[in-house]
């Protein structure tokens, strides 16, 4: 029994001096293997008393399962210790920056644009275009315009050789629109417009998003609603808004509707144009063959740059076309 | 239109500030652009009187002044001002008067004399810019009378922006209607009388272009003096609409303008031969105006003439030979009425603009003319003296505009503005601005007044009453209609998702001029087609762009030169090409230059080369699924290094190119370092089908690697295409996973590993059928590549 013992401590004492998987598997077949040291003291039970036997054979058992557990657990302490220090080793600066490409960004009258055409996609409108090499007749007469009106001088054209031109706005979209689907209809339409005048404020290229509807309820009110609406979701804020009469030979009534701008310094917030908007002139609508006692349409004209610099605080309307990057980049 | 709130007040009772009336222009669509006090907030200013001038003893230019203020007693004043003298008026700032927010008058000593005082210049008072001496009174300036009470100063001028519809707001008259109808006030007129002739004056009028020119009225008046001063009052009117003083004649042709809404010309008599006839111009005619700009005349200008010639240029600008002088004794007046469409653009076209082009191509009061010279006729007989002649007024009345009754219905009011207004609030409207109301079933019938231009139809009306009553008044409605489907096709790329892929791969959005410099479009090889404006804004914005590459292109060198040293850029937008008929085409293109990745830590850099940016074109394409046969085959483009230079299909169509712009280019442009591009229809990019999945093999697939010795001038797409021939339906990927050349190589040919899965859908593939496949790739690569197999 003494021999049983003395194993059994030596067995320990080993064990836990065991530092390295590969030695601890060494010292699991020195004592339990085939050939190992309580194997053999089982071997010799063959020649004892059965009443030894038993007793010794129970010691055994004992002391094979003591050190197995001894074993196991100190592999599993081996392994975890092994781990932490493989992960200890694999530790990286997680500050450090992430590997890739950078990503790009849109322009920031592309994300107005957008914004707008979003927004009122969600309240039923869908996109019309046109071309921007235009005719008279549809940027200018089947507008209302007649031949040298005053009104013309307020739209600086750029012409070609043979009297096309540049549309000014993006109304003549209006017009191929009614003439191509005829009433009702629902539609916005963004787009490039030119306009020979080029200083701070004025670009002679710039965005504009037009709107049109034209049913047999429409009315004026719901032209002030729609106008609310939208630029409350633009600005994502309740704004304050008034319409004022304004002329454009398209429309008659015609408003344009100002924004209570708040800059944000302590100012009192002050009027700013955004927009303007009116009822379709029924020359117009007679113009697109619609019948303008069964049909009654609204229209709206909006400044995307306009809309761009309120809504991202750029204060200089050049810096839309000089596409450098340290001011684009700002938009990402 | 500037005008002063006080000449207004004559015309309509007012009890309001200038801010509130210009908040209330506003709202009615008379926009009021700014309002601007008439002089300085000064105070303790009154009219003063130089009583005698002495010599200052110790400075030359200073003078020692007696001013007599009204007060008991006069007073010393120190002086500087050249025209200070004995019996001169001019406004005079007693000792506690303010000036300035931080000036205030106290006794002072100038140079050891005392002075209890100041004897003010205009622009001291904030009056004009005059600063030559001090501000001349006339002799009847009553001594001791505060100033600003003397001059009315406590006014304010009004700047309106008007619209081109509201020409009647042109002049005070019309001003006033329109305000007595916004605020329901009282409109009151000045009462304007019939001035009798006391001479002959008669003077024969032709109009020979009647329909141009309906109305004519003239009148002479003999005997004026026309170097007498302007009155104060109506110099400040004047000048508070923001017009200079000439001479008593022009000013008061000016007055009335803006006060009647009423071009005027003064001819002077002398100088006129004969009668006056209104007629076209004729070719060869020329005439010196007023500007002494020479014009040539032709028939679509309409000419006041006298019997030698043209004398004037109706309705824009009188002759330069018979305008009044100081010399001149007698005048012909001319108020007339030109029709807007012959007047309009005329100006324009001649690079002028004046008050009465302005005026009389928006359209004139056709029934003016009359009050117009009798107004004159009464403000110059004042001013200048003289004697009148009769009114002279030749009229063809057919061809004067009749004010037609225009019909407007409640119930069509209503539906237009979504409103609920009532009958006798819209007749109120209506009267209060001027028209002539007849009530008709279900509405009225309305006359508007001769000066409303902008009055015809229905809807005009139904602007007018919303306008007065206030848009702001007007309901608004929350928005509301059928719901429909949106428009969410996947028949279709939608173009955000095309700029979005871009922005993932590092490329910033950019808009540029769709106009460009042609000389560009020159050195890039793209001026071919080229559509130009005819009247550009600047000679480096003179045709429409043929490409996008172009304008990239100068703005990725323009960030280079801002030290950006690693440039992408992509823009979407239309290029024109001018062939038979234009072409508007809508593109993308993308330009990259500098490092392929922005430099990081994390691994060597390189700088980006062809397949960088072939690889975003391909993601590109890539988002159109399956549609289509695409290839990208070499291609030669003027723009591109031709040795890296491809053009893109789409199902054998071109759409666009990708390359390395040529060096010759980037030179050109002072770009450094490689660029590389593509630009591709949008549309075609746009195009997709829906999917239709196709069923995915259950067997194990089998990969076999082969490296082969390729010549050098034969392409991967030729090999590609010829793998996907040999191996048939059971090549289920071809990758390209080696290509070298070099040293271990043999000269003129390169090294291509390549990867062949290949997979049945049927059954696993033995090994024969694989060896079949590969057996069959080997021998046709040999004999139809030349291409070899690597041991």
């Amino acid at each position: 029994m003494d021999s049983i013992d003395q194993i059994l401590e030596q067995a320990l004492a080993d064990i836990g001096g065991c530092d390295d998987l590969r030695a601890l598997d060494e010292l699991r077949v020195r004592y339990l293997g085939k050939k190992g040291e309580v194997t053999a003291l089982l071997k010799s039970l063959g020649g004892m008393a059965p009443e030894e036997r038993k007793t010794f054979g129970q010691a055994v058992n004992r002391a094979k399962g003591g050190i197995a557990d001894a074993v196991n657990a100190r592999r599993e302490s081996l392994e975890k210790a092994a781990l932490d220090e493989k992960l200890a080793a694999e530790r990286v600066d997680v500050t450090l920056p992430g590997r890739g490409q950078a990503r790009g960004g849109l322009h920031p009258v592309t994300l107005a644009m957008q914004r707008i055409i979003d927004l009122f996609g969600g309240l039923g409108f869908s996109v019309a275009t046109g071309p921007e090499v235009e005719d008279d007749e549809h940027n200018f007469e089947k507008l209302n315009f007649p031949p040298h009106h005053p009104a013309r001088a307020m739209h600086d054209t750029f012409y070609f050789a043979d009297g096309r031109l540049l549309r000014t706005h993006t109304s003549p979209v209006q017009v191929r629109a009614m003439l191509d689907q005829g009433a009702p209809i629902r539609v916005i339409a963004p787009g490039r417009v030119y306009r020979s005048d080029y200083d701070q404020t004025h670009s002679p290229m710039f965005h504009q998003v037009e709107g049109l509807l034209v049913g047999e309820t429409v009315t004026m009110a719901d032209l002030k609603g729609v106008l609310q609406t939208f630029v409350n979701a633009f600005f994502e804020t309740e704004m304050g808004t008034r319409f004022r009469p304004s002329y454009f030979p398209f429309t008659e009534p015609s408003a344009e509707m100002d924004v209570a701008w708040d800059k944000g310094d302590g100012s009192v917030p002050g009027w700013l144009e955004i927009l303007g908007c009116g009822m379709v002139h029924p020359n117009v609508l007679t113009a697109c063959d619609i019948d303008p006692e069964r049909y009654v349409g609204y229209a709206f004209g909006m400044g995307v740059e306009r809309l761009a610099m309120l809504r991202y605080g750029v204060t200089d309307l050049r810096l839309f076309f000089e596409n450098d990057l340290r001011f684009l980049r700002q938009f990402h | 239109m500037k005008f002063s709130v006080n000449w207004l007040k004559q015309w309509v009772a007012l009890d309001i500030d200038a801010n509130t009336l210009a908040d209330e222009l506003t709202a009615a669509g008379l926009e009021v652009d700014a309002v601007e006090p008439v002089a300085a907030p000064f105070s303790g200013v009154v009219v003063g009187q130089i009583i005698a001038c002495e010599p200052h003893p110790d400075a030359d230019k200073l003078q020692v002044c007696t001013v007599d203020d009204g007060g008991d007693d006069h007073h010393q004043v120190v002086c500087g001002a050249p025209n200070a003298a004995p019996g001169l008026k001019m406004p005079f700032a007693q000792v506690g008067a303010k000036i300035g927010p931080d000036f205030k008058i106290r006794k002072a000593k100038l140079r050891g004399v005392e002075s209890f005082g100041m004897c003010c210049s205009a622009r001291e008072l904030g009056l004009s810019e005059d600063h030559a001496g001090l501000m001349a009174l006339p002799e009847d300036a009553p001594v001791g009378k505060d100033f600003r009470d003397y001059l009315g100063l406590d006014d304010a001028s009004i700047d309106v922006d008007l619209t081109p519809n509201r020409a009647d707001c042109l002049g005070i008259k019309g001003l006033a209607r329109d305000v007595a109808a916004i605020r329901g006030a009282e409109y009151t007129p000045i009462a304007i009388e019939p001035v009798s002739a006391s001479i002959a004056g008669d003077l024969n009028i032709t109009l020979d272009a009647a329909e141009d020119c309906p109305r004519y009225v003239g009148r002479v008046i003999r005997g004026i003096d026309p170097t007498v001063a302007t009155p104060t009052w109506m110099v400040e009117a004047l000048r508070r609409s923001g017009i200079r003083s000439i001479g008593a004649v022009v000013d008061a042709t000016n007055y009335v303008l803006m006060e009647l809404g009423q071009p005027m010309h003064a001819f002077d008599l002398a100088k006129l031969d004969g009668g006056i006839t209104v007629r076209r111009g004729r070719k060869g005619e020329k005439l010196t105006l007023l500007d002494e700009k020479v014009v040539e005349l032709n028939d679509e200008l309409l000419a006041i003439c006298d019997d030698s010639g043209p004398v004037a240029l109706a309705g824009i600008m009188g002759g330069l030979d018979s305008g009044v002088t100081d010399a001149t004794t007698d005048i012909l007046l001319e108020s007339a009425w030109f029709k807007p469409s012959t007047i309009m653009g005329k100006a324009r076209d001649l690079g002028l603009h004046t008050d009465a082009s302005h005026r009389f191509e928006r359209g004139v009061d056709p029934a003016g003319q009359r009050d117009a010279i009798e107004r004159i006729t009464a403000l110059l007989l004042d001013i200048v003296g003289g004697e009148a002649g009769p009114v002279l007024e030749a009229v063809a009345e057919e061809h004067l505009p009749q004010p037609q009754p225009v019909r407007l219905r409640l119930a069509r009011l209503n539906r237009v503005l979504g409103s609920d207004l009532e009958a006798a609030g819209v007749e109120r409207i209506l009267v209060s601005l001027g028209m002539a109301v007849t009530a008709i079933e279900g509405g009225w019938e309305a006359v508007p007044p001769t000066a409303r231009f902008d009055i015809a139809i229905e809807e005009d009306l139904i602007e007018e009453v919303a306008r007065v009553h206030g848009y702001d008044q007007l309901p608004a409605a929350r928005p509301s209609g059928e719901l429909q489907a949106p428009d969410v096709s996947e028949h279709r790329v939608a173009v955000t998702k095309i700029r979005d892929a871009l922005c993932a791969a590092g490329y910033q959005e950019a808009i540029t001029y769709a106009f460009v410099d042609n000389k560009l479009l020159e050195t890039v090889g793209m001026a071919e087609n080229v559509l130009p404006l005819a009247n550009p804004i600047s000679s480096d914005m003179d045709v429409m762009r043929t490409g996008l590459l172009p304008g990239l292109l100068t703005a990725l060198g323009r960030n280079q030169r801002r030290q950006q040293g690693r440039v992408r850029l992509f823009e979407t937008g239309k290029v024109f090409h001018q062939r038979e008929s234009l072409d508007e085409i809508e593109r993308i293109a993308a330009v990259a230059n500098g490092d392929a990745w922005p430099e990081q830590w994390t691994g060597k850099g390189r700088r980006v080369d062809f397949f960088d940016i072939k690889g975003d074109l391909e993601n590109l394409l890539a988002l159109r699924g399956a549609t289509g046969e695409v290839a990208i085959e070499p291609a030669s483009f003027e723009w591109l290094h031709p040795g890296q230079s491809a053009a893109v299909s789409i199902d054998g169509k071109a759409v666009g190119w990708v390359g390395a712009v040529h060096p010759s280019v980037l030179g050109a442009l002072e770009i450094k370092g490689a660029v590389y591009a593509f630009e591709i229809d949008l549309l075609s990019l746009q195009k997709r089908e829906v999917v239709n999945a196709k069923e995915i093999s259950p067997y194990p697939s089998v990969r076999r690697d082969l490296a082969f010795l390729v010549p050098e001038q034969v392409n991967y797409s030729e090999i590609r295409s010829l793998a996907e021939e040999l191996a048939g339906d059971q090549l289920a990927e071809f990758t390209l996973f080696d290509q070298f050349s070099g040293q271990s190589v043999e000269k003129g040919y390169k090294s291509l590993a390549i990867g062949l899965i290949l997979q049945d859908v049927s059954c696993t593939l033995t090994d024969e059928v694989v060896d079949g496949v590969i057996d069959r790739l080997v021998k046709g690569f040999a004999t139809r590549l030349d291409a070899q197999l690597r041991g």
